[in-house]
């Protein structure tokens, strides 16, 4: 850490003081604005305006599915050409609806709705910094997000409809506007779409990154970081690493598209006319996409993991068990996470050999997933457990990670990935440990930092019903969905009446439907809550879960620069729940051992004489700004 | 009016749970029951918790064993029975710890729910407990991963050289297959050669194409291997044979294949199944457009003697479109002539 020292402590508190009341219009406090708690309110709020749409869209496909005769002519108002004469979706509208859902949930949700709102929120609240390393990039941020939102929106107004190639976006298909209406306009707005949405995810994790490291407070040391902050820090590098690889590879799509190259392209036949295109390879693009596509799973599950440690440790009035073992197994998940792409990838030609040594690997980055299970579990064992509807949240999570991560080691496996791949075994599978969990793990956020964000509280008994509803309903949605893919139903299959061998479970398709419709609905409770609460839910006090970590030191509408005078300083890590000795059953990260002399262990009381030497530096806060 | 007594009663239902709620929480606040952390609702959360995990580990177990013959496809390739049985080994396997990991979430939660008597335990590490449960599942791991690589190398192993070659070409929205004909070579092609006629783009300044024959089904022998030989026209498609447990995808400008041995007729499937329609089935497990859901091809599964039969019934593609003869070089139309059977040269 890189602070100055200075001769007072009275100059910066002075000075931060009076950095917290300059005037600021409306313009710059809540829209162009650079701190990054109303940043992170406003990732927070599109991306609810997404997760709204996203879930709005697989609703529409959901009764397709389930209810195959139904006339969808109501929807026509809304949806005009996309019902056909007779009623029904038009199937490549079904496509657009698949592909435009995956997109959306999956980057727009759960990348920039997850990471964008909580790094931004805890990251300088939960190491003590002022704000992040550069507040203007972290405004570019999520305005580049909000751009790149904006662009993908228009694509659905477009007569062609959006991008309808599956969010995997494979060429031939997303490079041939012949191939399919999608491709055409709708795909060039998705690429123009990515292409922002990646500068806004890298700008945004370089100031996650730099913020991590530089502008922790005095005595925050890596080990003592929260393990939230180690989460959204390893999610940030992963980003980085990888998304100029999708970015790459966008370009290149782009290229073939408009500017007759052949990166992606050989040897076509469509719509009665051989093309030019010679010499290259349409696996090359998965290969490229599914550098970042694989990650990307990492980038975001990580941030839930990170926010259930936190949130079952607090909860459970315990430590979390094995916080360096949890800190290994981030590691190994982040880089294991760069060295398994190709697993999606078994089926599609690539030499088998290569799939051999790919399924070695994707099999080992099961044992870090296991292990964070695991200590779960053991956190859990012998606590004494308060269930508020972020601990809901939390164990909902926990048992999709473990139910959806075992179905991975079946994938994993190249020769039973044969029956199973593109079936809707697969999607199972990542909806319950990646899209479900990670959802879960985003409202767990919510409701554990919403007194945090907001300085109210929101109503517990609706987090419940909404908890209850939504748990029991993402494992109605998905859980069939194992049966139906054994059966070996392919994935993004409009209708399966084409063929006998798929002609059958009618039955389980709308039971899917009506859970799938069900959890939408009680998605609408915690819409209520949430908006009702924030401007009359109850006043929250100062640290309502009785929490170590810094930001419940924070006042409760914290200002621009967080706190009001001198950064605490830390002294221990966030885990110091129900210590033998102790009075209460947390000790807060501020609290010195010199002032905890009943609880301390022998190798703590050592640490006191440290404690006494890092407290006479000082820090000028004048400097490093 | 109807629509309007409808938005009326919808309204009517909001204002009331709304009233309720607010009721609700006025309630709690005048109780004071929101501050205590033993509350009902802590009991209540922690029961239904453990009912969960009770009602779904039953439901489990009931459908999984009650509806297996609905959701298991019955097996009919000698490699099939491998991947069928990694399947129902990683299934017993990963069963297990799905029902202890879960039935100890939910017990745990459930068995040490907030107690104000009670002060959890301060339990931060222990290093042996972290090596078993990193060793063990990596052990399992392992163990699955070396028998899935036997199984994995096998199935993609070189095809034997008695094969039956068969070209599959997936496009817009349909299969074609090519056979080679009697001399068990298919003739050449070029995606520049393809015409509305010539689907494959069979290249007919090669003489093994001569007797190339393009069949409506897709036929192939009991108990020989199979290699199918898989080509792409326009965009990716994924040959995918549900019963053979076969699926590979089709790539425009990188021919794919796979091989496999069916161990069961049509016939014997029909009598298996007790469905005297019971057809074999090809379809397309990668997103191609519109069409994608109905690429369906029929592929009959023949006793080697019917088979070789209806190979030899079986007419050239040049015989049935001698117009195409306009494309084999002079110097060997005499040829093809003669190996395609064509009765006049016009």
């Amino acid at each position: 850490m890189d602070q100055h020292i200075a001769e007072t402590t009275g100059y910066h508190d002075e000075q931060w003081h009076a950095h917290g009341h300059h005037k600021e219009s409306f313009v710059t406090k809540y829209i162009f604005s650079q701190d990054h708690k109303v940043i992170a309110k406003q990732f927070l709020i599109t991306g609810i305006f997404w997760a709204i749409v996203g879930g709005i869209l697989s609703s529409i496909f959901r009764l397709q599915l389930g209810f195959p005769d139904m006339s969808l002519e109501w929807l026509r108002p809304i949806l005009g050409g996309w019902i056909t004469d007779t009623g029904k979706l038009d199937p490549e509208f079904y496509l657009a609806l698949v592909t435009m859902h995956g997109t959306i949930m999956v980057f727009f949700v759960l990348t920039a709705g997850l990471s964008g709102t909580f790094a931004n929120f805890l990251i300088p609240l939960q190491i003590g910094a002022r704000d992040m390393a550069s507040g203007f990039l972290n405004m570019l941020s999520y305005w580049f997000f909000f751009a790149s939102s904006v662009v993908m929106l228009c694509s659905f107004f477009l007569k062609t409809g959006p991008a309808s190639g599956g969010w995997v976006v494979y060429p031939p298909l997303s490079a041939l506007p012949q191939a399919i209406q999608g491709s055409q306009g709708g795909m060039t707005l998705w690429l123009i779409a990515m292409a922002l949405f990646i500068i806004s995810s890298l700008l945004g994790g370089i100031n996650y990154i730099t913020t991590i490291i530089n502008l922790r407070t005095r005595g925050m040391t890596f080990t003592r970081l929260p393990l939230t902050i180690w989460a959204l820090f390893l999610t940030a590098v992963i980003g980085v690493l990888s998304f100029p690889v999708l970015f790459s590879a966008a370009l290149l799509l782009i290229f073939d598209r408009s500017f007759g190259t052949s990166f992606y392209l050989s040897d076509i036949y469509i719509g009665g006319e051989a093309l030019t295109n010679q010499g290259g390879s349409a696996i090359l693009f998965q290969h490229l996409f599914w550098f970042l596509g694989h990650p990307e799973v990492y980038i975001v599950m990580l941030p839930g993991l990170g926010i259930t440690s936190e949130i079952i440790a607090t909860n459970s009035r315990k430590p979390i068990f094995g916080y360096r073992a949890m800190i290994g197994s981030l590691l190994g998940i982040a880089i294991l996470s760069f060295v398994v792409w190709a697993h999606h990838m078994f089926v599609t030609g690539m030499n088998p050999f290569l799939g051999s040594i790919f399924m070695i690997l994707t099999l080992i980055i099961a044992v870090p997933s296991a292990v964070k299970v695991f200590n779960y579990l053991a956190t859990l064992w012998k606590g004494n457990i308060r269930f508020t509807p972020g601990m809901l949240f939390s164990i909902g999570l926990v048992s999709f990670f473990i139910s959806g991560g075992l179905t991975g080691i079946f994938l994993g496996n190249a020769a039973i990935d044969i029956p199973l791949h593109d079936t809707y075994f697969v999607v199972a599978h990542f909806h319950l440990v990646m899209a479900a969990a990670s959802f879960f793990g985003m409202l767990a956020g919510v409701y554990h930092w919403f007194p945090k964000m907001f300085g109210r509280m929101m109503d517990a008994k609706l987090g419940y019903i909404h908890f209850w509803l939504t748990f029991i309903g993402v494992y109605l949605v998905f859980f069939p969905m194992h049966y139906i893919g054994i059966a070996g139903f392919p994935r993004r299959y409009y209708s399966w009446t084409n063929f006998d061998v798929f002609n059958s479970f009618t039955d389980l398709n709308t039971f899917v439907s009506v859970a799938a419709l069900a959890v939408m609905a009680a998605q609408f409770i915690f819409l209520f809550n949430f908006f009702y609460s924030i401007f009359r839910g109850r006043i929250a006090p100062a640290n309502p879960w009785r929490s170590n970590t810094l930001e419940w030191t924070t006042p409760l509408h914290p200002g621009h620069g967080n706190w009001p005078g001198a950064i605490p300083t830390v002294y221990r890590w966030p885990y110091d729940y129900s210590k033998p000795g102790a009075e209460e059953d947390f000790i807060p990260q501020y609290v010195p051992f010199s002032e905890t002399m009943e609880s301390n262990l022998p190798h703590e009381n050592d640490l006191i004489a440290l404690e006494k030497e890092e407290e006479s530096i000082v820090i000028d806060e004048s400097k490093s700004h | 009016m109807f629509e309007v007594a409808i938005g009326l009663g919808v309204f009517l239902v909001l204002v009331i749970l709304l009233v309720l709620f607010r009721v609700q929480s006025l309630l709690d606040v005048a109780r004071g029951s929101d501050k205590k952390i033993e509350s009902t609702s802590n009991r209540v959360n922690g029961a239904l918790l453990l009912l969960f995990m009770i009602v779904g580990i039953v439901a489990f177990f009931w459908y999984s064993i009650a509806e297996v013959d609905r959701y298991t496809l019955p097996n009919a390739s000698i490699h099939g029975a491998l991947t069928d049985q990694m399947f129902w080994i990683t299934t017993i396997i990963t069963g297990i710890v799905f029902i202890l990991a879960n039935v100890a979430l939910f017990y745990f939660a459930f068995r040490y729910q907030y107690k104000e008597s009670n002060k959890a335990l301060f339990y931060p590490d222990n290093h042996k407990l972290e090596i078993a449960w990193t060793v063990i599942p990596a052990i399992v791991l392992t163990l699955l991963v070396g028998y899935g690589l036997k199984v994995w190398t096998q199935i993609t192993d070189e095809p034997p050289q008695e094969a039956e070659v068969i070209e599959i070409l997936g496009y817009q929205f349909a299969w074609k297959v090519r056979y080679p004909g009697k001399d068990g070579v298919l003739g050449g092609y070029d995606y520049r050669l393809i015409d509305p006629i010539n689907e494959f783009g069979v290249d007919f300044s090669d003489k093994a194409s001569f007797d190339d024959f393009v069949p409506r089904e897709i036929h192939v022998p009991k108990g020989k291997p199979v290699h199918l030989k898989i080509r792409a026209r326009d965009v990716l498609h994924s040959v995918y044979l549900p019963h053979f447990r076969v699926k590979m995808d089709a790539v425009p400008g990188m021919p794919t294949r796979f091989w496999f041995v069916p161990t069961k007729s049509t016939e014997d499937m029909r009598q298996e199944t007790g469905n005297p329609e019971f057809n074999y089935e090809v379809a397309c497990t990668e997103i191609c457009g519109r069409g994608h859901f109905s690429m369906r091809l029929i592929m009959v599964v023949d006793e080697p003697a019917d088979y070789e039969a209806w190979k030899n019934s079986q007419e050239p593609w040049l015989n049935q479109n001698p117009s195409y003869l306009s494309k084999v070089p002079e110097n060997l139309q005499d040829v093809a002539v003669v190996t395609a059977g064509i009765n006049s040269k016009n």
